[in-house]
């Protein structure tokens, strides 16, 4: 990171930035030593570098290829010290501290030695500051500056060859061999050879902050550079994080963005709005324009790093598709007419109230959005709570993770991870189930990747070899390539091979758990039909290969799991949950670092929107509404009586609306028109409501069903805070004005105080989030602690946070399970109903791709689709071949619910027999396809299943053809009067 | 929701509490049920029982006399 410190703007809680300054090299963690530096004594971990020593000190010694986020070097030689009693002059980066040490960084040989180097340095750089994109943010510059150069004394005499690699032609015309043009094939940044300075620093980002290993050094001296293995950036392995970029001290690897708009002059710490990891992010601005994303280096769940979603893909922001003006209409047959708010805002309520009043009070709804923040998902609960009068409220998180809700809730009695991202740097054994983490979660992946370098081994459970078994110089790593649908066989035998080996944790199990549950558990799972030779036929998975597996993770040191989607969304998430908790209590991996049960999130604030009472069966902080006291104090705080009842989830929402019961929704945020399964089945749900209104960025695919467009702001554009997967309350801050004119959250509150003018009752007059979570500190004891000023301080905090735990839970379970005794629960293989047979021979599985986020509503609108512009189906070459289909051939992809077509993409990454496709483009309609099968327990889609054919095809099916036209049709916007 | 799918969710619920150890397994239906289950739900259920219930799972209709 070029070390560019701009001042930040102090909003209402400040800007969140804290000291950035680049000490050189990482921190260390050793005793403490004492030396001398300039005659200044300082204290110092041992382990620390001389460099960072001096830095803590208030010393900047000159440095160029050392940067506080690598490991040091040693190269450029411009961090020489002198060090009493010892000979030369030794890089400071590079040397360790000793107690007594005394070292001086200025002495009249330093500078000489430090003029020369940069002497040296500056030959070979063009003089072209003013007008480089990095002028004011380049380290060289500044190292220029800090060693007093004033004079190149190097220059190639005119008549021979030219002897730099920074221009491309001599005097006399003939091109430089030296020279190189410049890359900009990547989307969001170039690498401009002329200005490289042969640091090495993006070669060591690329390698230990990403983990990716795209960059190289080719050459030696004076010819060496910086090589990408392939014709130019986007031809090669790189994935776009922009930690190069972020190492970078040149304008070598530049944004072009700062290259478009120049540097910022301003900055605000975010959070980034994509996937549940939750990176905090500098937003620099100039004005109320974004110049770029800037990984935050005290960012907890991130370190420093990003992934080319949240660190690039903010383009939508600002897109043109953008609605921004609020839109009614009578029916989706009719083109949307543009309105003021008042008259939007009149025009549903009306509708929402008479609907009340015509088919009931429980006639109505809401959905949530894990998108929005938790003050704003607080808000919609409430709505539909307090306002409404009933508990019909759902969110997206019903898709996902709802029966890790269950799963865990019933185990270790709470709904959460239990873990910090930090703790994966102390694991020794890691299950990655049904998870795609360097797609779907791809700084986690970076941590986690690092931890597999340091020789943690690696157990993968997943239909697909997923990149993660490809992490250059990882250990051991094995891979249990299962069939769909049966995760519960494989994680039982998983279990079954500890217990009958003799492998569990029995201290543990002892003092920690449910000694009666354990008992059955025990019995039941020491069962032979539970043996991975008994269940080999059935989940492919070799029995020896699972044998492994389980005496690696259970007699491997810390045991930690990591799951997604592919463990949830099946008939039975909820169960493979439990086998999952029942797996990591009985090796005893619960309760400290570098263990834990931990499920990925999806979106950005999946774990938020749960926490807030999404879901139609309980309030805030996962208390069921019909206990009394949860209720009776809600009805205190909102002054209202509230249903005891649970509402409707979002598939009974769709089954009552197609019923006639359920007519009215406010859907914020969320894309159930393209996100959940069975489109046909949703699109006859929505069809059927006489209100729909969609609060969103864009015209999605469920506005196509809806009568009021309420247009949304984007992350940028407002306050609040979201919840990563860590349980992480960071904060997210309003960097610009809403485009559309308001916050998602004073939206809600004014279609709440709509209906309230209608319904006669009082007003809702939030005037700040901070306000908000204030009441939810107020109501959910998980919250208590948490307000806006703990935040500023600390940054962010784990839930629990409360007097218990006043800044924060890091590790949930340390000294008990929340629900007291672990509980191990019985978990049957059931296989689904979703069965493969001679006319649906194939099982379809889903899942996402790093360049694109879910329904890709953002992603699509920015360059991030010139990494992924379709939704491909992969298929085994086996199942290919016998169908007649080759690479990049359109295919028919049908199920029992409908068709689709896509091209193939034959690849063994698949198993025979699976085939599997992203979701992230609306024309692929690959939910056309899924089923309305779901988990038992909580009614989480089974996406991950679906019998499926697959046949030649000449291009987009019928249904694609029709939904199209729809489609165009109900966007039209009327023209203004 | 059709018939078809409160039995398939029914009998799903069921199916996960016939291999719970104990004698309380419907009980356990009839809790999960009333937790998760809207009021117009259990309504359409109390409904088909009347009618018979045929294809529910017996634990189902078990359950159904504690709901
Ligand atoms: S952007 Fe990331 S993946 Fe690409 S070369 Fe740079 S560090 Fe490596
Ligand atoms: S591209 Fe930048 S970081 Fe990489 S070697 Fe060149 S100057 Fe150093
Ligand atoms: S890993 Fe997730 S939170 Fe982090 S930058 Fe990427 S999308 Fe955003
Ligand atoms: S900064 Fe120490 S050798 Fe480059």
């Amino acid at each position: 990171m070029k070390d560019f410190i701009i001042p930040g703007q102090a909003g209402a809680w400040g800007n969140g930035i804290q000291d950035e300054t680049d000490r050189g090299t990482p921190a260390a963690t050793g005793a403490p030593v004492t030396l001398t530096i300039d005659g200044m004594e300082i204290t110092v971990p041992a382990g620390t570098s001389v460099m960072r020593a001096a830095s803590e000190a208030g010393i900047q010694v000159p440095k160029l290829c050392a940067t506080d986020s690598l490991e040091a070097f040693g190269s450029c030689r411009l961090c020489a010290v002198e060090i009493d009693g010892r000979r030369g002059t030794p890089a400071s980066c590079t040397t360790p501290v000793h107690a007594g040490m005394k070292v001086h960084t200025q002495t009249a040989k330093l500078r000489k030695l430090r003029k020369g180097v940069m002497e040296l340095y500056i030959s070979d750089h063009p003089l072209d500051c003013l007008t480089c994109a990095a002028n004011n943010d380049c380290e060289l510059q500044d190292m220029a500056g800090a060693v007093g150069l004033r004079d190149v004394r190097y220059k190639a005499p005119e008549s021979a060859p030219l002897a730099n690699h920074f221009e491309a032609r001599d005097t006399s015309g003939a091109a430089n061999p030296e020279w190189l043009p410049k890359d900009d094939s990547n989307p969001y940044f170039t690498y401009d050879a002329s200005k490289c300075i042969v640091c090495n620093r993006c070669v060591r980002a690329c390698e230990e902050v990403q983990g990716t290993f795209a960059l190289t050094i080719e050459g030696r001296g004076f010819d060496s550079r910086v090589a990408v293995g392939a014709e130019n950036f986007m031809a090669s392995d790189c994935v776009s994080c922009g930690a190069c970029v972020q190492a970078c001290p040149t304008a070598t690897l530049q944004e072009k963005s700062v290259i478009e708009l120049g540097t910022p002059d301003r900055s605000v710490v975010t959070t980034c709005a994509y996937c549940g990891v939750g990176c905090s992010f500098k937003a620099e601005m100039q004005g109320d324009q974004l110049v770029r994303m800037v990984p935050y280096k005290h960012g907890k769940a991130n370190r420093g790093h990003s992934c080319v979603k949240g660190r690039f893909a903010y383009g939508y922001a600002s897109h043109s598709d953008r609605i921004l003006n609020p839109m009614i209409r009578d029916s989706v047959d009719q083109p949307w007419k543009e309105v003021s708010w008042e008259e939007a805002l009149g025009f549903a309520a009306k509708k929402l109230v008479g609907l009340q009043a015509k088919y009931g009070q429980k006639s109505i709804g809401v959905i949530t959005s894990s998108r929005c923040t938790n003050e704003e998902t607080y808000l919609v609960q409430k709505l539909t709570r307090a306002v409404f009068g009933n508990n019909n409220t759902d969110t997206c998180a019903r898709v996902c993770h709802s029966p890790t809700g269950y799963g865990l809730g019933q185990t270790f009695g709470t709904s959460a991870g239990t873990q910090d991202f930090d703790s994966v740097e102390k694991s020794d054994v890691i299950i990655v189930i049904g998870a795609n983490p360097t797609d779907g979660h791809p700084v986690f992946a970076s941590r986690l990747r690092k931890r597999l370098r340091q020789g943690a081994k690696l157990i993968v459970v997943d239909p697909r070899r997923i990149d993660l078994l490809q992490t250059p110089h990882m250990g051991e790593g094995h891979h249990l390539p299962l069939r769909p649908g049966t995760n519960v066989a494989v994680v039982s035998a998983l279990s079954h091979v500890i217990v009958t080996e003799g492998l569990m944790d029995e201290t543990f199990i002892n003092a920690r758990c449910d000694l009666d549950a354990w008992e059955d558990y025990k019995a039941f799972i020491s069962e032979d039909r539970h043996a991975p030779e008994a269940t080999e036929a059935l989940t492919g998975v070799s029995a020896e290969t699972l044998r492994q597996a389980a005496r690696a993770f259970a007699t491997g040191g810390n045991g930690a799991i990591y799951y997604g989607l592919g463990v949830t969304e099946h008939s039975q998430g909820s169960t493979t949950v439990m086998a999952i908790a029942n797996l990591a209590m009985m090796t005893g991996n619960i309760g400290r670092e570098g263990v834990g049960v931990n499920p990925l999130r999806g979106q950005n604030n999946v774990q938020g929107s749960c926490d807030m009472g999404s879901f139609p069966h309980e309030f805030p902080g996962y208390r069921h509404v019909k206990t009394d006291e949860a209720r009776q104090m809600f009805e205190r705080v909102w002054g209202v009586s509230l249903d005891a009842e649970p509402g409707l989830r979002i598939p009974n929402m769709l089954d009552a609306a197609v019923d006639g019961t359920f007519k009215g929704l406010y859907c914020q945020g969320e894309d159930i028109l393209q996100s959940d399964p069975d489109t046909k089945h949703v699109a006859a749900g929505l069809a059927a409501m006489d209100c729909v209104i969609v609060h969103d960025l864009f015209l999605n695919e469920t506005a196509n069903y809806a009568h009021v467009f309420l247009p949304g702001s984007t992350f940028l554009e407002k306050d609040g805070t979201f919840t990563n997967a860590e349980r992480r309350i960071n904060r997210v801050r309003k960097v610009m004005a809403p485009k559309n004119g308001y916050a998602d959250w004073e939206v809600t509150q004014m279609l709440a105080n709509a209906v309230l003018k209608e319904t006669g009752g009082g007003r809702w007059t939030y005037t700040h989030p901070a306000e908000i979570m204030d009441e939810i500190a107020a109501t959910t004891p998980s919250f208590a602690g948490v307000d806006y000023a703990l935040l500023e301080a600390e940054g962010s905090v784990q839930w629990p946070c409360n007097e218990e735990h006043p800044i924060g839970t890091p590790l949930m379970h340390v000294d008990g399970f929340m629900r007291g005794k672990g509980r191990f629960i019985v978990t049957e293989y059931i296989p689904t109903d979703e069965k493969t047979g001679p006319r649906f021979p194939l099982l379809l599985t889903t899942g996402r791709i790093l360049s694109q986020y879910n329904v890709g509503a953002q992603t699509r609108r920015t360059k991030n689709s010139l990494w992924h512009d379709q939704d491909l189906l992969e298929i085994h070459p086996h199942d290919a071949e016998n169908r007649g289909l080759k690479d990049g051939d359109w295919v028919r992809l049908a199920s029992r619910s409908g068709e689709t077509s896509l091209r193939a993409k034959v690849t063994d990454r698949v198993s025979p027999g699976v085939v599997y496709t992203t979701f992230h483009h609306p024309d692929t309609q690959a939910n056309v396809i899924t089923t309305e099968y779901s988990d038992w327990a909580t009614n989480c889609p089974e996406y991950k299943v679906t019998a499926v054919q697959v046949a030649a095809s000449n291009g987009p099916s019928e249904w694609q053809q029709t939904y199209s036209a729809q489609a165009e049709k109900s966007r039209r916007i009327a023209a203004a009067e | 929701m059709t018939n078809d799918k409160m039995i398939l969710m029914a009998n799903q619920i069921a199916a996960f509490f016939n291999t719970q150890p104990g004698v309380d397994q419907a009980r356990g239906v009839a809790q999960h049920i009333k937790d998760f289950w809207e009021p117009r739900m259990i309504a359409q259920l109390r409904a088909y029982l009347a009618e018979g219930g045929q294809g529910l799972d017996p634990l189902v209709i078990e359950a159904a006399t504690v709901l």
